[in-house]
This record gives structure tokens, C-alpha cells and sequence, in this order.
């Protein structure tokens, strides 16, 4: 009996909670590395938080970056490493709050790297506090009462601010929810790689995804609201297309 | 025509049911058993299943395997 | 001898001809001069050349290209290698070598941009979270500085560590005539990731840390005992022993041989490697010297820096009875009759000893 659907060799049981979403994004780029072959070609830059589980989560070669460095050490490595195919995997908390500038100077220079972000929300890892994209009036570990954007300023976009400001390859938001959203989002992923495999320069994707142990929710519940409360604020879809 | 099917590994279920809120066919179910890692973990009622891979899509830990019925490889 | 050459220029010469492939930095008086030379030297020999955003992102780009196995450079000053500090303890876990030049400039913050030795403690302990420690070559001569920036690269990746080369502004824009070393082969270094996933990794929380320790104290121990450099004059029969590195070592290296025609009973040790520090020049002196009456450090920084090395080494080494005394002199270079006059105070006992 052949196999139609399996999850790839280098996918390894990660140590996510229950129901994150993470786990779809990371083998969602497994099937991609598979599928571009690109499984022996890769050196992947990971964040600190919930990414750092990709240490045992991901069967490829990898450095742990400092919190928020990882769009530094990806220029590094993409540099050493001209004909390698380079990723990173950061939280929202790694890439946009202590990590904005590495992100964002990563994509004014139009580095050939293909940059995957989870936006959950919150810092996870650390216990759900607030992060740059808590929503508005969203409960956290530091905004107990819920978050006041006139204190601490609206939720952050940063996919539209690199894809309307600079010039990179490739910009898109996608979301671990649905199947329909998670095989949209496979698509986006896809177009990421084409980009640097094809020299095209800076590709990244932004991924909505849930985050029940710190939303307080039940897996399902978690992707209810994030349809519901968050994707009307984080719009999905391609900011920046290939060739445009 | 032997149809398609979801297989389970066990050792890999967190049990967030995701995959059975999402199954268009209601073939899984959770089961009281227990893997190594402390979860409970789902089961699919070969009956019922159509292997149509939605829950290989929501799944968040690799959990399912689609079997092709005929043994020709066609890959989603 | 070689062509006049400015010794920021000449360092970074160095490097390249030791084999580095990829430079990336961020500007800071008095360190420049170096990246602005390779911004055009590194891209003519297709080699890379980039300008950070930031002193982090430099770090942690050099970070990246040492994950891979090849040579790479940064060098700063101050407030600058302040910053780079987060990148330099995450390179020091992970055992990625790389070679740091600090232009040393004096003060705390901002500071100013005149010579000093201010950044000794932090350099001589690592500087960052954690626990290692960094090779720390101090040259005196722009010449030196070439001979240990060529060879820093090969002691970095002996024992996967970073070698820090401490020059300061006099030496940084100081001309002298230089011999340049050859061209080495780049190589790529075995471990270096090439995305074939080689080398497997554990979870980032089932470390093995007391093997992680071991493995330091291994590591940490190699290095003490192969890697400590120095240089002596007239320590044989001194009654006093100067400890200067750097410039205040080549402005001593002149004075002692002067006092010394003078007939003065006088030696000088002169730490080329501040970290390892040079322990084994005080066994020697211990077993040689039995006329010693004192160790006097010659620094330019607030109250003295190494002084607390020089005491907890020659306390360590059998030296303990002897009175240890610092000449701090802020920053720039030492003046010959100042320390001179000194020298004076510490024997008529106003000056008094710091251990």
C-alpha cells in the first residue's frame, strides 16, 4: 500500500501544547524542503520562545539565535552560504518586538532568505504576556486589564510595512486554522522558496496562529477566535507578489 | 476500489481533537488509552473514513498517515 | 623592513591574508578605519563586505557565518563591543569561533575617543552572560598586531573560542613599517554547518549540563596552559617589576631599558595574552629572582585594572609577599617622567600598595 499523505522524515514529534498551530507551520515547511528538495540543503535560523522547540522539532541544520537576531544571523549564514537555502522561524514577540530591527533591516536589504513568522498574539514560551500584536483589549499576562493601544500602541503590521516600504520578493499572510486556510497558506509557503531559489531576494510569511494555553481556550475555540477576532484585523492574503 | 484511509500513529496525539471537530465523516474518536508522552490519543473508525486528509491538514503534531486504496502514490 | 602602514589598516590587512571571508561591522571612532578598508579590499578579492545596521546585528551576523565553518571578523570600540556582548556569549555556548578587534577607547558609556585600557576586566572575563572565557591578544607595536591578528584566527578555532585582539586609538592610528604576512588558504572549517544535517542536536531542555561544564573546564584548562604569551626584560636581577601590555608596555619596554642604563634595578613583564595572563612569567620569576621587592602595573585606566591579576597570580604563583603597587594614568600614553617620578613615590612609601 503506497503512501498518498505522510508527514515528512524530517518533521519530528515537537514539543508544541496541545492545539498550537506552530506544529502545522513547521510541517507545512518540512513538506516544502521535501518537496523543493532542498532536506540536506538548509541551514535554518531559529528564534527564542516557542521556536527554539525546533531544536528536536526539525531533522536539518540549524542555529539557535539569539532572542530577536535571527534576521542578522540568517545574513550571516545566507552570506557564508551563498547556494544553501536559508530560513528563519521566529515568534511575533522575537521578530517584532526585541527583534524589529534585525527583522526589518533583513528586508530593507532584500536579503535572499525566506523569513517565517507566528503571529500568536503573545509571547507563549514565557507565559502569555503582551506582545507588539496583542489585539485591542486583549487580556494578558501584562495587560491584565486588557490592552490599552492608547498606552501601548496598535497592534503591529508588519508584513504591509515591508511590503509597501521596501522592495522584497515576496510578502503574504497566512493562518493555521481551517484546512481551506492551511492549504492557502501551503501555497504561500511555496512562493516563499520559489523566491530564493530563483534569487528573487527577501520573502516573508507572516502566520496567524493560535494559541490555546494562553488564550485560555480549547483548541478548537482558539480557531474560532482567530477567524472571527483576529484575521478581521490581520488581513491574509499576498501583500507583495512574485515579479511585481 | 478500496477507498483511502487516515492511520493514526498514536505516540504523536496531543489530544486537541482538532481533527475530529474538523472531520467531514465523524470517523475519529478519542480513545481512553494513554501513549508514552501522557496523552490520550484518536482513534479512526476505518468504517466510516473516506481518507480525505483533512485531518492530516489540521493536524498540529503529524499525527495521520492517507493511505491510498489502490497503492498508486497521489500526493496532496 | 616593511612599508609605512596605519595600524587599523594593517590589522585588517592581516585578516584578510589570514583568510577571512566575510567582514561585518558598524562604525565607531577610533575602530573605523578597519571596516572601511575591507569595504573595498573583501568585494575586490570576492570575498564579503557588510555594513550592519547595528552593532547586535554585526555580532550576530558574524555569528552566522562562524556557524558555518568560516573565517570571519568584526572589530568595534567601547560602547561598541558593549553591544556585541549578547552575540559573543551566544557564539561562546554554541563553541563558534571568531576573531573581535577592540580599538580600545577610554571611559565608561559614550567615554571619549582617546587611547586607554579601560576594557581590560571585561574583556579578560568574557564579557558577557555566562561562563568562558575569551583569548585576549594585547600587541604593543603595529607590527605585533598584525603577527597575533594572523595568527588569532588559528588559535579561535584550536579551541572553537574567540580570540579578542585589544589594541587601543594610539595603536589603532599610529604608522609604523609593517612586514605583511602571505595569503593563507580558505578553508572551511569540517564542523560548519553545510545544511546537510550532519551533526544531530539534543532539545534545548535536556541539556547535559555538568558534561557542558566539563567540557568548559577542559577547554578553559588547554587554554591556560598553552596559550599564555609574554614578554620579560631584565627580570633576572630587577628589585622591581613593571606590568605594562599594550602601549604603556612599549612605552615601559624604553623606560626600563633606560633606568636600567641608569642603574636602575629595574625588569619589565610584558602580558602579550591578558587572558590566559602570563602566570607562568611569575614561576619563573619566583624560582630566578629572589631579590624582588615589588610589582608595579603600569595602566591607563582609573585605579588600575590588571593590578588585581597581577596580585591574585603572584599570589598564586609564590609571589604573595610582595607588595603589589598600580600606576594608573587615565588614558593616552604614559610619560616617561611621570612614571619616573612615581617610581620615586612608591620607594619613599607614598605611594602606597593596592595588594
Amino acid at each position: 500500500m503506497a503512501i498518498e499523505r505522510h508527514v515528512p522524515s524530517l518533521c519530528n514529534y515537537a514539543m508544541f501544547c496541545a492545539g498550537c498551530g506552530h506544529g502545522v507551520l513547521l510541517r507545512l515547511i518540512c513538506e516544502c524542503l521535501e518537496e523543493f528538495g532542498q532536506e540536506k540543503n538548509t541551514i535554518a535560523a531559529i528564534g527564542v520562545g516557542c521556536s527554539c522547540h525546533l531544536k528536536s522539532g526539525i531533522n536539518c541544520d540549524l542555529v539557535q539565535c539569539p532572542h530577536g537576531r535571527a534576521g542578522a544571523v540568517a545574513t550571516g549564514i545566507r552570506r557564508a552560504e551563498p547556494e544553501k537555502f536559508v530560513f528563519t522561524y521566529q515568534g511575533d514577540g522575537d521578530a517584532y518586538n526585541i527583534g524589529i530591527a534585525e527583522t526589518l533591516n533583513a528586508a530593507y536589504r532584500n536579503e535572499n532568505i525566506c523569513v517565517f513568522v507566528v503571529n500568536n498574539n503573545n509571547f507563549g514560551m514565557t507565559g502569555g504576556q503582551m506582545s507588539w500584536t496583542t489585539m485591542e483589549g486583549q487580556v494578558t499576562a501584562t495587560s491584565p486589564h486588557g490592552r490599552d493601544i492608547a498606552l501601548t500602541g496598535a497592534p503591529i503590521k508588519v508584513p504591509e510595512m515591508i511590503a509597501h516600504s521596501f522592495h522584497p520578493a515576496y510578502v503574504a499572510r497566512g493562518a493555521v486554522s481551517t484546512p481551506k486556510e492551511i492549504n492557502r497558506l501551503k501555497g504561500y509557503i511555496k512562493n516563499a522558496f520559489q523566491a530564493q531559489l530563483n534569487h528573487e531576494g527577501y520573502s516573508m510569511v507572516e502566520v496567524l496562529s493560535t494559541c490555546p494555553t494562553n488564550w485560555n481556550m480549547d483548541p478548537l475555540k482558539a480557531h474560532q477566535h482567530l477567524m472571527e477576532n483576529v484575521v478581521p484585523y490581520y488581513q491574509l492574503g499576498e501583500f507583495k507578489k512574485r515579479g511585481e | 476500489m478500496a477507498l483511502s484511509k487516515a492511520y493514526v500513529d498514536p505516540e504523536r496525539c496531543k489530544s486537541c481533537g482538532l481533527c475530529i471537530a474538523y472531520c467531514p465523516k465523524k470517523a475519529l474518536e478519542m480513545t481512553d488509552e494513554i501513549n508514552s508522552h501522557g496523552y490520550k490519543h484518536v482513534q479512526v473508525l476505518e468504517d466510516v473514513c473516506i481518507g480525505c486528509g483533512t485531518c492530516y491538514t489540521v493536524c498540529p503534531d503529524g499525527v495521520f498517515t492517507i493511505t491510498d486504496g489502490e497503492g498508486g502514490k497521489i500526493h496532496g | 623592513m616593511g612599508d609605512m602602514i596605519k595600524g587599523n589598516i594593517a590589522v585588517a590587512e592581516a585578516a584578510v591574508r589570514a583568510g577571512i571571508e566575510v567582514y561585518a561591522g558598524y562604525p565607531i571612532t577610533p575602530s573605523t578605519e578597519v571596516m572601511e578598508y575591507l569595504s573595498d579590499r573583501l568585494p575586490a578579492l570576492g570575498r564579503t563586505f557588510i555594513q550592519a545596521e547595528s552593532e547586535l546585528a554585526a555580532i550576530n551576523m558574524v555569528l552566522g557565518v562562524s556557524a558555518c565553518g568560516r573565517r570571519v571578523l568584526t572589530a568595534s570600540s567601547g560602547p561598541g563591543i558593549s553591544l556585541k556582548q549578547e552575540g559573543i556569549s551566544y557564539m561562546a555556548q554554541m563553541n563558534f569561533p571568531c576573531v573581535i578587534l577592540n580599538v580600545v577607547r577610554w571611559g565608561n558609556g559614550l567615554g571619549s575617543l582617546d587611547g586607554a585600557q579601560t576594557d581590560y576586566l571585561r574583556e579578560t572575563r568574557g564579557g558577557g552572560n555566562g561562563d568562558y572565557r575569551n583569548i585576549v591578544l594585547c600587541p604593543s607595536t603595529v607590527q605585533e598586531t598584525v603577527d597575533l591578528m594572523y595568527e588569532a584566527f588559528d588559535i579561535a578555532e584550536k579551541y572553537r573560542c574567540i580570540v579578542v585582539v585589544m589594541t587601543d586609538s594610539g595603536l589603532g592610528q599610529m604608522m609604523e613599517p609593517c612586514e605583511m604576512p602571505p595569503f593563507r588558504e580558505i578553508k572551511k572549517c569540517d564542523w560548519g554547518l553545510d545544511g546537510t544535517y550532519k551533526v544531530k542536536r539534543a532539545d534545548f531542555l535536556g541539556r547535559n549540563i555538568p558534561g557542558e561544564s566539563e567540557e568548559y573546564i577542559r577547554k578553559v584548562r588547554a587554554m591556560r596552559d598553552h596559550e599564555q604569551r609574554w614578554e620579560t626584560y631584565g627580570a633576572e636581577d630587577a628589585e622591581y617589576i613593571f606590568v605594562a601590555f599594550g602601549m604603556c608596555g612599549r612605552v615601559m619596554n624604553g623606560l626600563v631599558r633606560e633606568m636600567r642604563a641608569a642603574g636602575e634595578k629595574v625588569g619589565l613583564l610584558r602580558p602579550i595574552t591578558a587572558w590566559p595572563f602570563p602566570e607562568k612569567a611569575f614561576e619563573v620569576l619566583r624560582e630566578k629572582n629572589p631579590q624582588l621587592k615589588g610589582l608595579i602595573t603600569v595602566e591607563t585606566n582609573g585605579e588600575g585594572q590588571m593590578v588585581e591579576d597581577v596580585a591574585l597570580y603572584a599570589k598564586k604563583c609564590g609571589l604573595g609577599h610582595l607588595p603589589v603597587y598600580a600606576l594608573p594614568y587615565a588614558c593616552g600614553v604614559p610619560k616617561d617622567d611621570v612614571v619616573k617620578a612615581d617610581f620615586e613615590k612608591i620607594r619613599a612609601g607614598k605611594i602606597k600598595e593596592v595588594f
